[in-house]
C-alpha cells in the first residue's frame, strides 16, 4: 500500500493545479494517473482563460458575465470566488513562464470570447492549454512531486455507512497499466478527483479518447450525487469528420459563419442579432443545426467557417495552430478557403457535486475541474472559463485537502442539501443490473482506514480477475451502442421519445455489459482491461445525463427541449441532482444560490 | 528491421523474470481458453476481411510482442485489412483492427489531434504520429513498428521511461531570477522574444525525434534533441534572467550535451509539430561558445 498525505486522481490542469497547491501548503501530494501529465486532454484546450486584468474590465463584471452565460443556474459564491481569484491564477501561470502572446508594451494580450462584455481571455496562439498544461507539469517537476503514470484508479477506498454523508474517503485503488498490479493507495488528508471530462459517452465529441467519466461514476457509486449531468455544451465548431475543435478564438478574431447559401445566417436569420457569431455557444450550435434541418447546410451537414479575411499574418501571429488542425485532420487550407463545422460534445458543465473548497459529502472526498460541479458554469459554460475553473477550484481542493483553513463554505452538498424530491418517469429502471452486490460501497464494515482500502483492493482483484478469466463479448460493441444512442437522442436538440429510447438502449447495452469478459489474457499494458472498465463508467454517466435531461422539463442553456420551448424561471432554478443510492439512482432537487457578495443575480432574458 | 527484432528477443528473456511466475491452473487454463477463444476470433475474422473484397481496403503490417503470451513472446508481424475511407489515418486504421478483429492489439493514443504525443510510431520506416499519418500519404501495405532504439513494453508500446529521464536532467522549468513583487502583475516579454521561443514551446513530448538520432542510439547518456530543445526554451527566454542562463548552458554543454550532435537533421525532419530542433541545438552550441568567450 502507497501512503501519502494527498492523492489527486488524474495530472491534467485541475489536478496538477491542485497538487502543487497541495506541495506548497506542506502536504506530500502525489498524482496518480492513467495517461502521463502531458498526455492529458487540457493540452487540447486552445481558445484562452478568462480573467479581469484591465482597466475598465473588474471581477463582478467576469461574474455577471459567467451568471448570464450560466443562463442563471450557476450558484453565486462559485461565481463570485472564480471571478475574483482567476486574475491572480493567470498572473501566477505567467509568473511560472507560461508563454503567452504579449502586446507591444510586453503585457498579456486578451481578445474577445463569446458572451464576454469585455476582451478578457488571455491566450496563447491557438494553444493556450497545451501551454498550460506543460508549464504546470514542468512546476511540478520543480516541486519534485510524486507521479504514478500510466496507474489506472479503478474505485475509491470509501466506508459504507448508510448515509452517504457519513461517509469516509480513505483512498483509492489503482491498476499498474505496465505491470498489472493492482495497490491501494492511502490518502490521510484527502483523495481529489480530477479526471477531466466525459465526451466519449458520445460518438462526436472533441474530448480524447481517455476522457471516459471515470471521476463521475466513481465518486456517483460511492454516493454523492451527480449534479446538472443534462447539461452538456456542443462546441459550435468542430471538424466533421473527427470532431476536433476548431477554437473559437476564430470568431473572436472575427471569423464569420455561412451557409450553403452563402448567407452570414447568424444576423440573416436573427440568431443573434447583436452579437452575431460570438453568441454564447449553445446559441451558435442550436443556429447551426437549424440551418441544416431547414436544409441550408453544406452536403446536409455542416456551416462553413471562414477566416481567410483576417490575412495571413493576423492568422499565423494568432491561429496559426488551426490551420495545421484543418489540413491535418480536414485536408482545408484555412488561407484558401472556409473551414467546414458542426456542432461536438465539448464539455460537461454538471458533474461530481462540491462546494467551492472542492469538498464533495463524503469526507476526505474532492472534486475539481471538469468532473466537478460547483456549480460555476450552470447550463451553458462560456468560452474561456474552463481553464481558470480549473486553476482557481483546482488550488482550493488543493490547499483544502492539505489542511489549509479555509472560509467555510456556502454550498451545500449531500441529500441533506434536498429541497424537492423529483418526479421523473424513465421507461426502464435505471441504476444497477444488480443492485445491492459489487457496486455498493460496502466494504464489510471496516472503518479503520487500512481495512477499507485493503477490502477495496480485494474486490477490484477479483473484479479484474473475473474479466481476465470469463469469456464474453467485446466491450467495444457495448461503448459504440452507448454512444449511437447518446449522439442520436441526446444530442443538441432533444425530445421526449428520443431520451426514452435512449434509457432503453442503456438499460440493453447495460444488460450487454454483464456479458462482457476481456480476450487479451496479459498482465502486461492490457488495454483490452482498462477500456473495458471505462465502458462501464461510460455507462453510468451516460445514463445520468439522460436522466437529467428527461427530468428537466424546460430549454434553459445548453437543454433544449422540444415540448418545453421556454426557460420556467418559476420552477427550474434549481439543480438536477442524481445520487446512486447504492444502485438505484434517485432524483431530486436543490435550490441554485442567486445571492452574490455585492448583488443578488437577478435572472434576465438571456439575448445576444 | 532486422536488428530491430534481434534486440527484442534478447530483451524478453529479462522481461520474463518480471513477470509473475507461471501457476499452473486457472492461469494455464484461462490462457487456454483465451487461445482457443481467440482461434474462434481469427476464423471469424478472415471471413470478415474476406467479405471486404469489394470494398476499398488497406492492408496493415504490424508488430506484435508481449513477454508473457504465448505466440507473442517471438516477436512477429500481423496482416490486418481494413475498411478505407477518405481522411483515414494510421491511427484510425489500428484503432478498427483492434475493435474489430483484435482486442489485444496494444498502442497508446488518446487526443486524436496531434496534442497529447501519445501515439509517435515507425510506420514504413519514419517516426510518425498515428493520428496525423493520412493512409492516403503511405504504401501498400503500412508496415507498423514500436519507436526504434527504446524498449517494446508490448507491441507498438515503447518504455518511455529514458526519454523522461532525459527531459528532467535539462531542469525543465521555468525558473525566473527575479519576479514582480506584486501578484498582479506580470512579466513582461517582448514579441519578438515569445516569437523566437514560440516553435521550441510546441513540443509534445512524443519522442520522435530521440527515436529519429543516430547519436542517441549510440549514447544512452546524450540527451537528445527534445530535451536540448527544452533547455533552449528558457535559456532564450528573456524573462529568467542572466543567471539562470548561465547555469543552463553549463547543463546543455557537458560531455552528453550539445556537442554531440553531428547536424544530421533527422530529428527535425520527423518533428511533427515542425520544431527546427537541429537549429535550436546549433544556436545553442554558438550560445555556448560565445559564453565561453566571454569568461575567457
Amino acid at each position: 500500500m502507497y501512503e501519502h498525505d494527498v492523492i489527486v486522481v488524474g495530472a491534467g490542469g485541475a489536478g496538477l493545479r491542485a497538487a502543487i497547491a497541495a506541495d506548497e501548503e506542506g502536504a506530500d501530494v502525489a498524482l496518480v494517473t492513467k495517461l502521463h501529465p502531458v498526455r492529458s486532454h487540457t493540452g487540447a484546450a486552445e481558445g484562452g482563460i478568462n480573467a479581469s486584468l484591465r482597466d475598465g474590465d473588474s471581477w463582478d463584471l467576469h461574474a455577471y458575465d459567467t451568471m448570464k452565460g450560466s443562463d442563471y443556474l450557476g450558484d453565486a459564491p462559485a461565481i463570485d470566488t472564480f471571478a475574483k481569484t482567476a486574475p491572480e491564477e493567470v498572473i501566477q501561470l505567467e509568473h511560472w513562464g507560461m508563454p503567452f502572446s504579449r502586446e507591444d508594451d510586453g503585457r498579456v494580450s486578451q481578445r474577445p470570447f463569446g458572451g464576454m462584455s469585455f476582451p478578457r481571455t488571455t491566450y496563447a496562439g491557438a494553444e493556450t492549454g497545451h501551454h498550460l498544461l506543460h508549464t504546470m507539469y514542468e512546476q511540478a517537476v520543480k516541486r519534485g512531486i510524486e507521479v504514478y503514470d500510466e496507474w489506472y484508479v479503478t474505485n475509491l477506498a470509501v466506508t459504507d455507512h448508510d448515509d452517504p454523508e457519513d461517509r469516509e474517503c480513505h483512498g483509492c485503488v489503482a491498476y499498474d497499466i505496465k505491470s498489472g498490479k493492482i495497490e491501494g493507495f492511502r490518502a490521510t488528508g484527502g483523495v481529489v478527483l480530477a479526471t477531466g471530462g466525459l465526451g466519449q459517452a458520445f460518438d462526436h465529441t472533441t474530448n480524447a479518447v481517455a476522457n471516459t467519466g471515470d471521476g463521475c461514476a466513481m465518486a456517483y457509486r460511492a454516493g454523492v450525487p451527480m449534479e446538472d449531468m443534462e447539461m452538456i455544451q456542443f462546441h459550435p465548431t468542430t471538424l466533421p469528420s473527427t470532431g476536433v475543435l476548431i477554437s473559437e478564438g476564430v470568431r473572436g478574431e472575427g471569423g464569420i459563419l455561412y451557409n450553403d447559401e452563402e448567407e452570414r445566417f447568424m444576423f440573416e436569420y436573427g440568431y443573434a442579432n447583436n452579437d452575431g457569431e460570438l453568441a454564447s455557444r449553445d446559441v451558435v450550435s442550436r443556429a447551426e443545426l437549424t440551418e441544416v434541418n431547414e436544409g441550408r447546410g453544406i452536403e446536409d451537414e455542416y456551416v462553413d467557417l471562414d477566416m481567410r479575411h483576417l490575412g495571413e499574418e493576423r492568422i499565423l501571429d494568432r491561429l496559426e495552430n488551426i490551420l495545421h488542425l484543418a489540413e491535418d485532420f480536414e485536408g482545408v487550407d484555412g488561407l484558401d478557403e472556409p473551414m467546414p463545422v458542426k456542432p461536438g460534445q465539448h464539455y460537461a458543465m454538471g458533474g461530481v457535486e462540491c462546494d467551492e473548497n472542492g469538498e464533495t459529502c463524503i469526507d476526505g472526498l474532492y472534486a475539481a475541474g471538469e468532473t466537478a460541479c460547483v456549480s460555476l458554469h450552470g447550463a451553458n459554460r462560456l468560452g474561456g472559463n474552463a481553464l481558470p475553473e480549473l486553476l482557481v477550484f483546482g488550488a482550493r481542493a488543493g490547499y483544502h485537502a492539505a489542511g489549509r483553513d479555509m472560509k467555510t463554505a456556502e454550498i451545500q452538498t449531500g441529500l441533506s442539501a434536498k429541497s424537492e424530491a423529483g418526479d421523473v418517469e424513465p421507461p426502464v429502471t435505471p441504476g444497477a443490473i444488480d443492485s445491492g452486490s459489487e457496486d455498493v460501497a460496502a466494504d464489510g464494515a471496516a472503518v479503520e482506514p487500512t481495512g477499507v482500502i485493503e477490502n477495496a483492493v480485494e474486490r477490484e482483484r477479483e473484479r479484474v480477475e473475473t474479466l481476465l478469466e470469463e469469456d464474453g463479448i467485446n466491450h467495444a460493441e457495448v461503448r459504440a451502442d452507448v454512444q449511437e444512442t447518446m449522439t442520436q437522442n441526446v444530442n443538441v436538440f432533444r425530445k421526449e421519445e428520443g431520451l426514452k429510447t435512449a434509457l432503453r438502449d442503456l438499460r440493453e447495452a447495460r444488460e450487454a455489459y454483464e456479458d462482457v469478459a476481456v480476450s487479451d489474457p496479459s498482465r502486461t499494458y492490457n488495454t483490452d482491461l482498462i477500456h473495458t472498465i471505462e465502458t462501464r463508467n461510460i455507462l453510468d454517466v451516460a445514463e445520468a445525463i439522460t436522466l437529467g435531461a428527461l427530468a428537466r422539463e424546460e430549454f434553459r442553456g445548453a437543454h433544449w427541449r422540444a415540448e418545453h420551448q421556454e426557460r420556467k424561471d418559476d420552477e427550474w432554478i434549481k439543480h438536477t441532482m442524481l445520487a446512486w443510492n447504492d444502485g438505484t439512482p434517485e432524483l431530486y432537487y436543490k435550490p441554485v444560490i442567486l445571492e452574490g457578495d455585492e448583488e443578488t443575480y437577478e435572472p434576465k432574458e438571456r439575448s445576444y | 528491421m532486422s536488428t530491430q527484432i534481434e534486440q527484442q528477443e534478447t530483451e524478453t528473456e529479462g522481461e520474463e523474470e518480471e513477470t509473475e511466475p507461471a501457476v499452473e491452473s486457472p492461469g494455464d487454463q484461462r490462457r487456454a481458453t483465451k487461445r482457443q477463444r481467440q482461434a474462434e476470433r481469427d476464423i471469424q475474422r478472415e471471413t470478415e476481411e474476406a467479405s471486404l473484397d469489394d470494398e476499398e481496403t488497406v492492408s496493415l503490417k504490424v508488430f506484435r510482442y508481449d513477454p508473457e503470451v504465448e505466440g507473442k513472446q517471438e516477436p512477429r508481424f500481423d496482416d490486418f485489412t481494413v475498411p478505407y475511407h477518405k481522411g483515414m489515418t494510421v491511427l484510425d486504421a489500428l484503432i478498427y483492427a483492434r475493435d474489430r478483429y483484435d482486442s489485444s492489439l496494444t498502442f497508446r493514443h488518446s487526443c486524436r489531434q496531434a496534442v497529447c504525443g501519445s501515439d509517435a510510431l515507425f510506420v514504413n520506416g519514419r517516426q510518425r504520429l498515428g493520428c496525423k499519418t493520412q493512409l492516403s500519404e503511405l504504401d501498400d501495405p503500412v508496415r507498423i513498428e514500436p519507436l526504434p532504439h527504446q524498449e517494446v513494453v508490448k507491441d507498438l508500446v515503447v518504455d518511455m521511461e529514458h526519454f523522461y529521464d532525459q527531459m528532467e536532467a535539462v531542469e525543465p522549468y521555468f525558473d525566473a531570477d527575479e519576479l514582480p513583487a506584486d501578484d498582479l502583475e506580470e512579466q513582461r516579454q517582448s514579441r519578438e522574444n515569445r516569437e523566437k521561443v514560440k516553435m521550441s514551446t510546441r513540443c509534445i513530448w512524443c519522442g520522435a525525434c530521440m527515436s529519429s538520432c543516430n547519436i542517441a542510439a549510440g549514447d544512452n547518456e546524450y540527451l537528445g534533441p527534445a530535451a536540448i530543445n527544452k533547455a533552449y526554451r528558457f535559456a532564450m527566454d528573456e524573462r529568467e534572467g542572466e543567471n539562470r542562463k548561465q547555469e543552463r548552458l553549463r547543463i546543455i554543454e557537458q560531455e552528453h550535451g550539445v556537442w554531440r550532435c553531428q547536424t544530421q537533421f533527422s530529428c527535425t525532419e520527423v518533428c511533427p509539430k515542425d520544431i527546427p530542433l537541429t537549429e535550436h541545438i546549433q544556436e545553442l552550441k554558438r550560445e555556448a561558445v560565445k559564453n565561453n568567450l566571454k569568461f575567457w
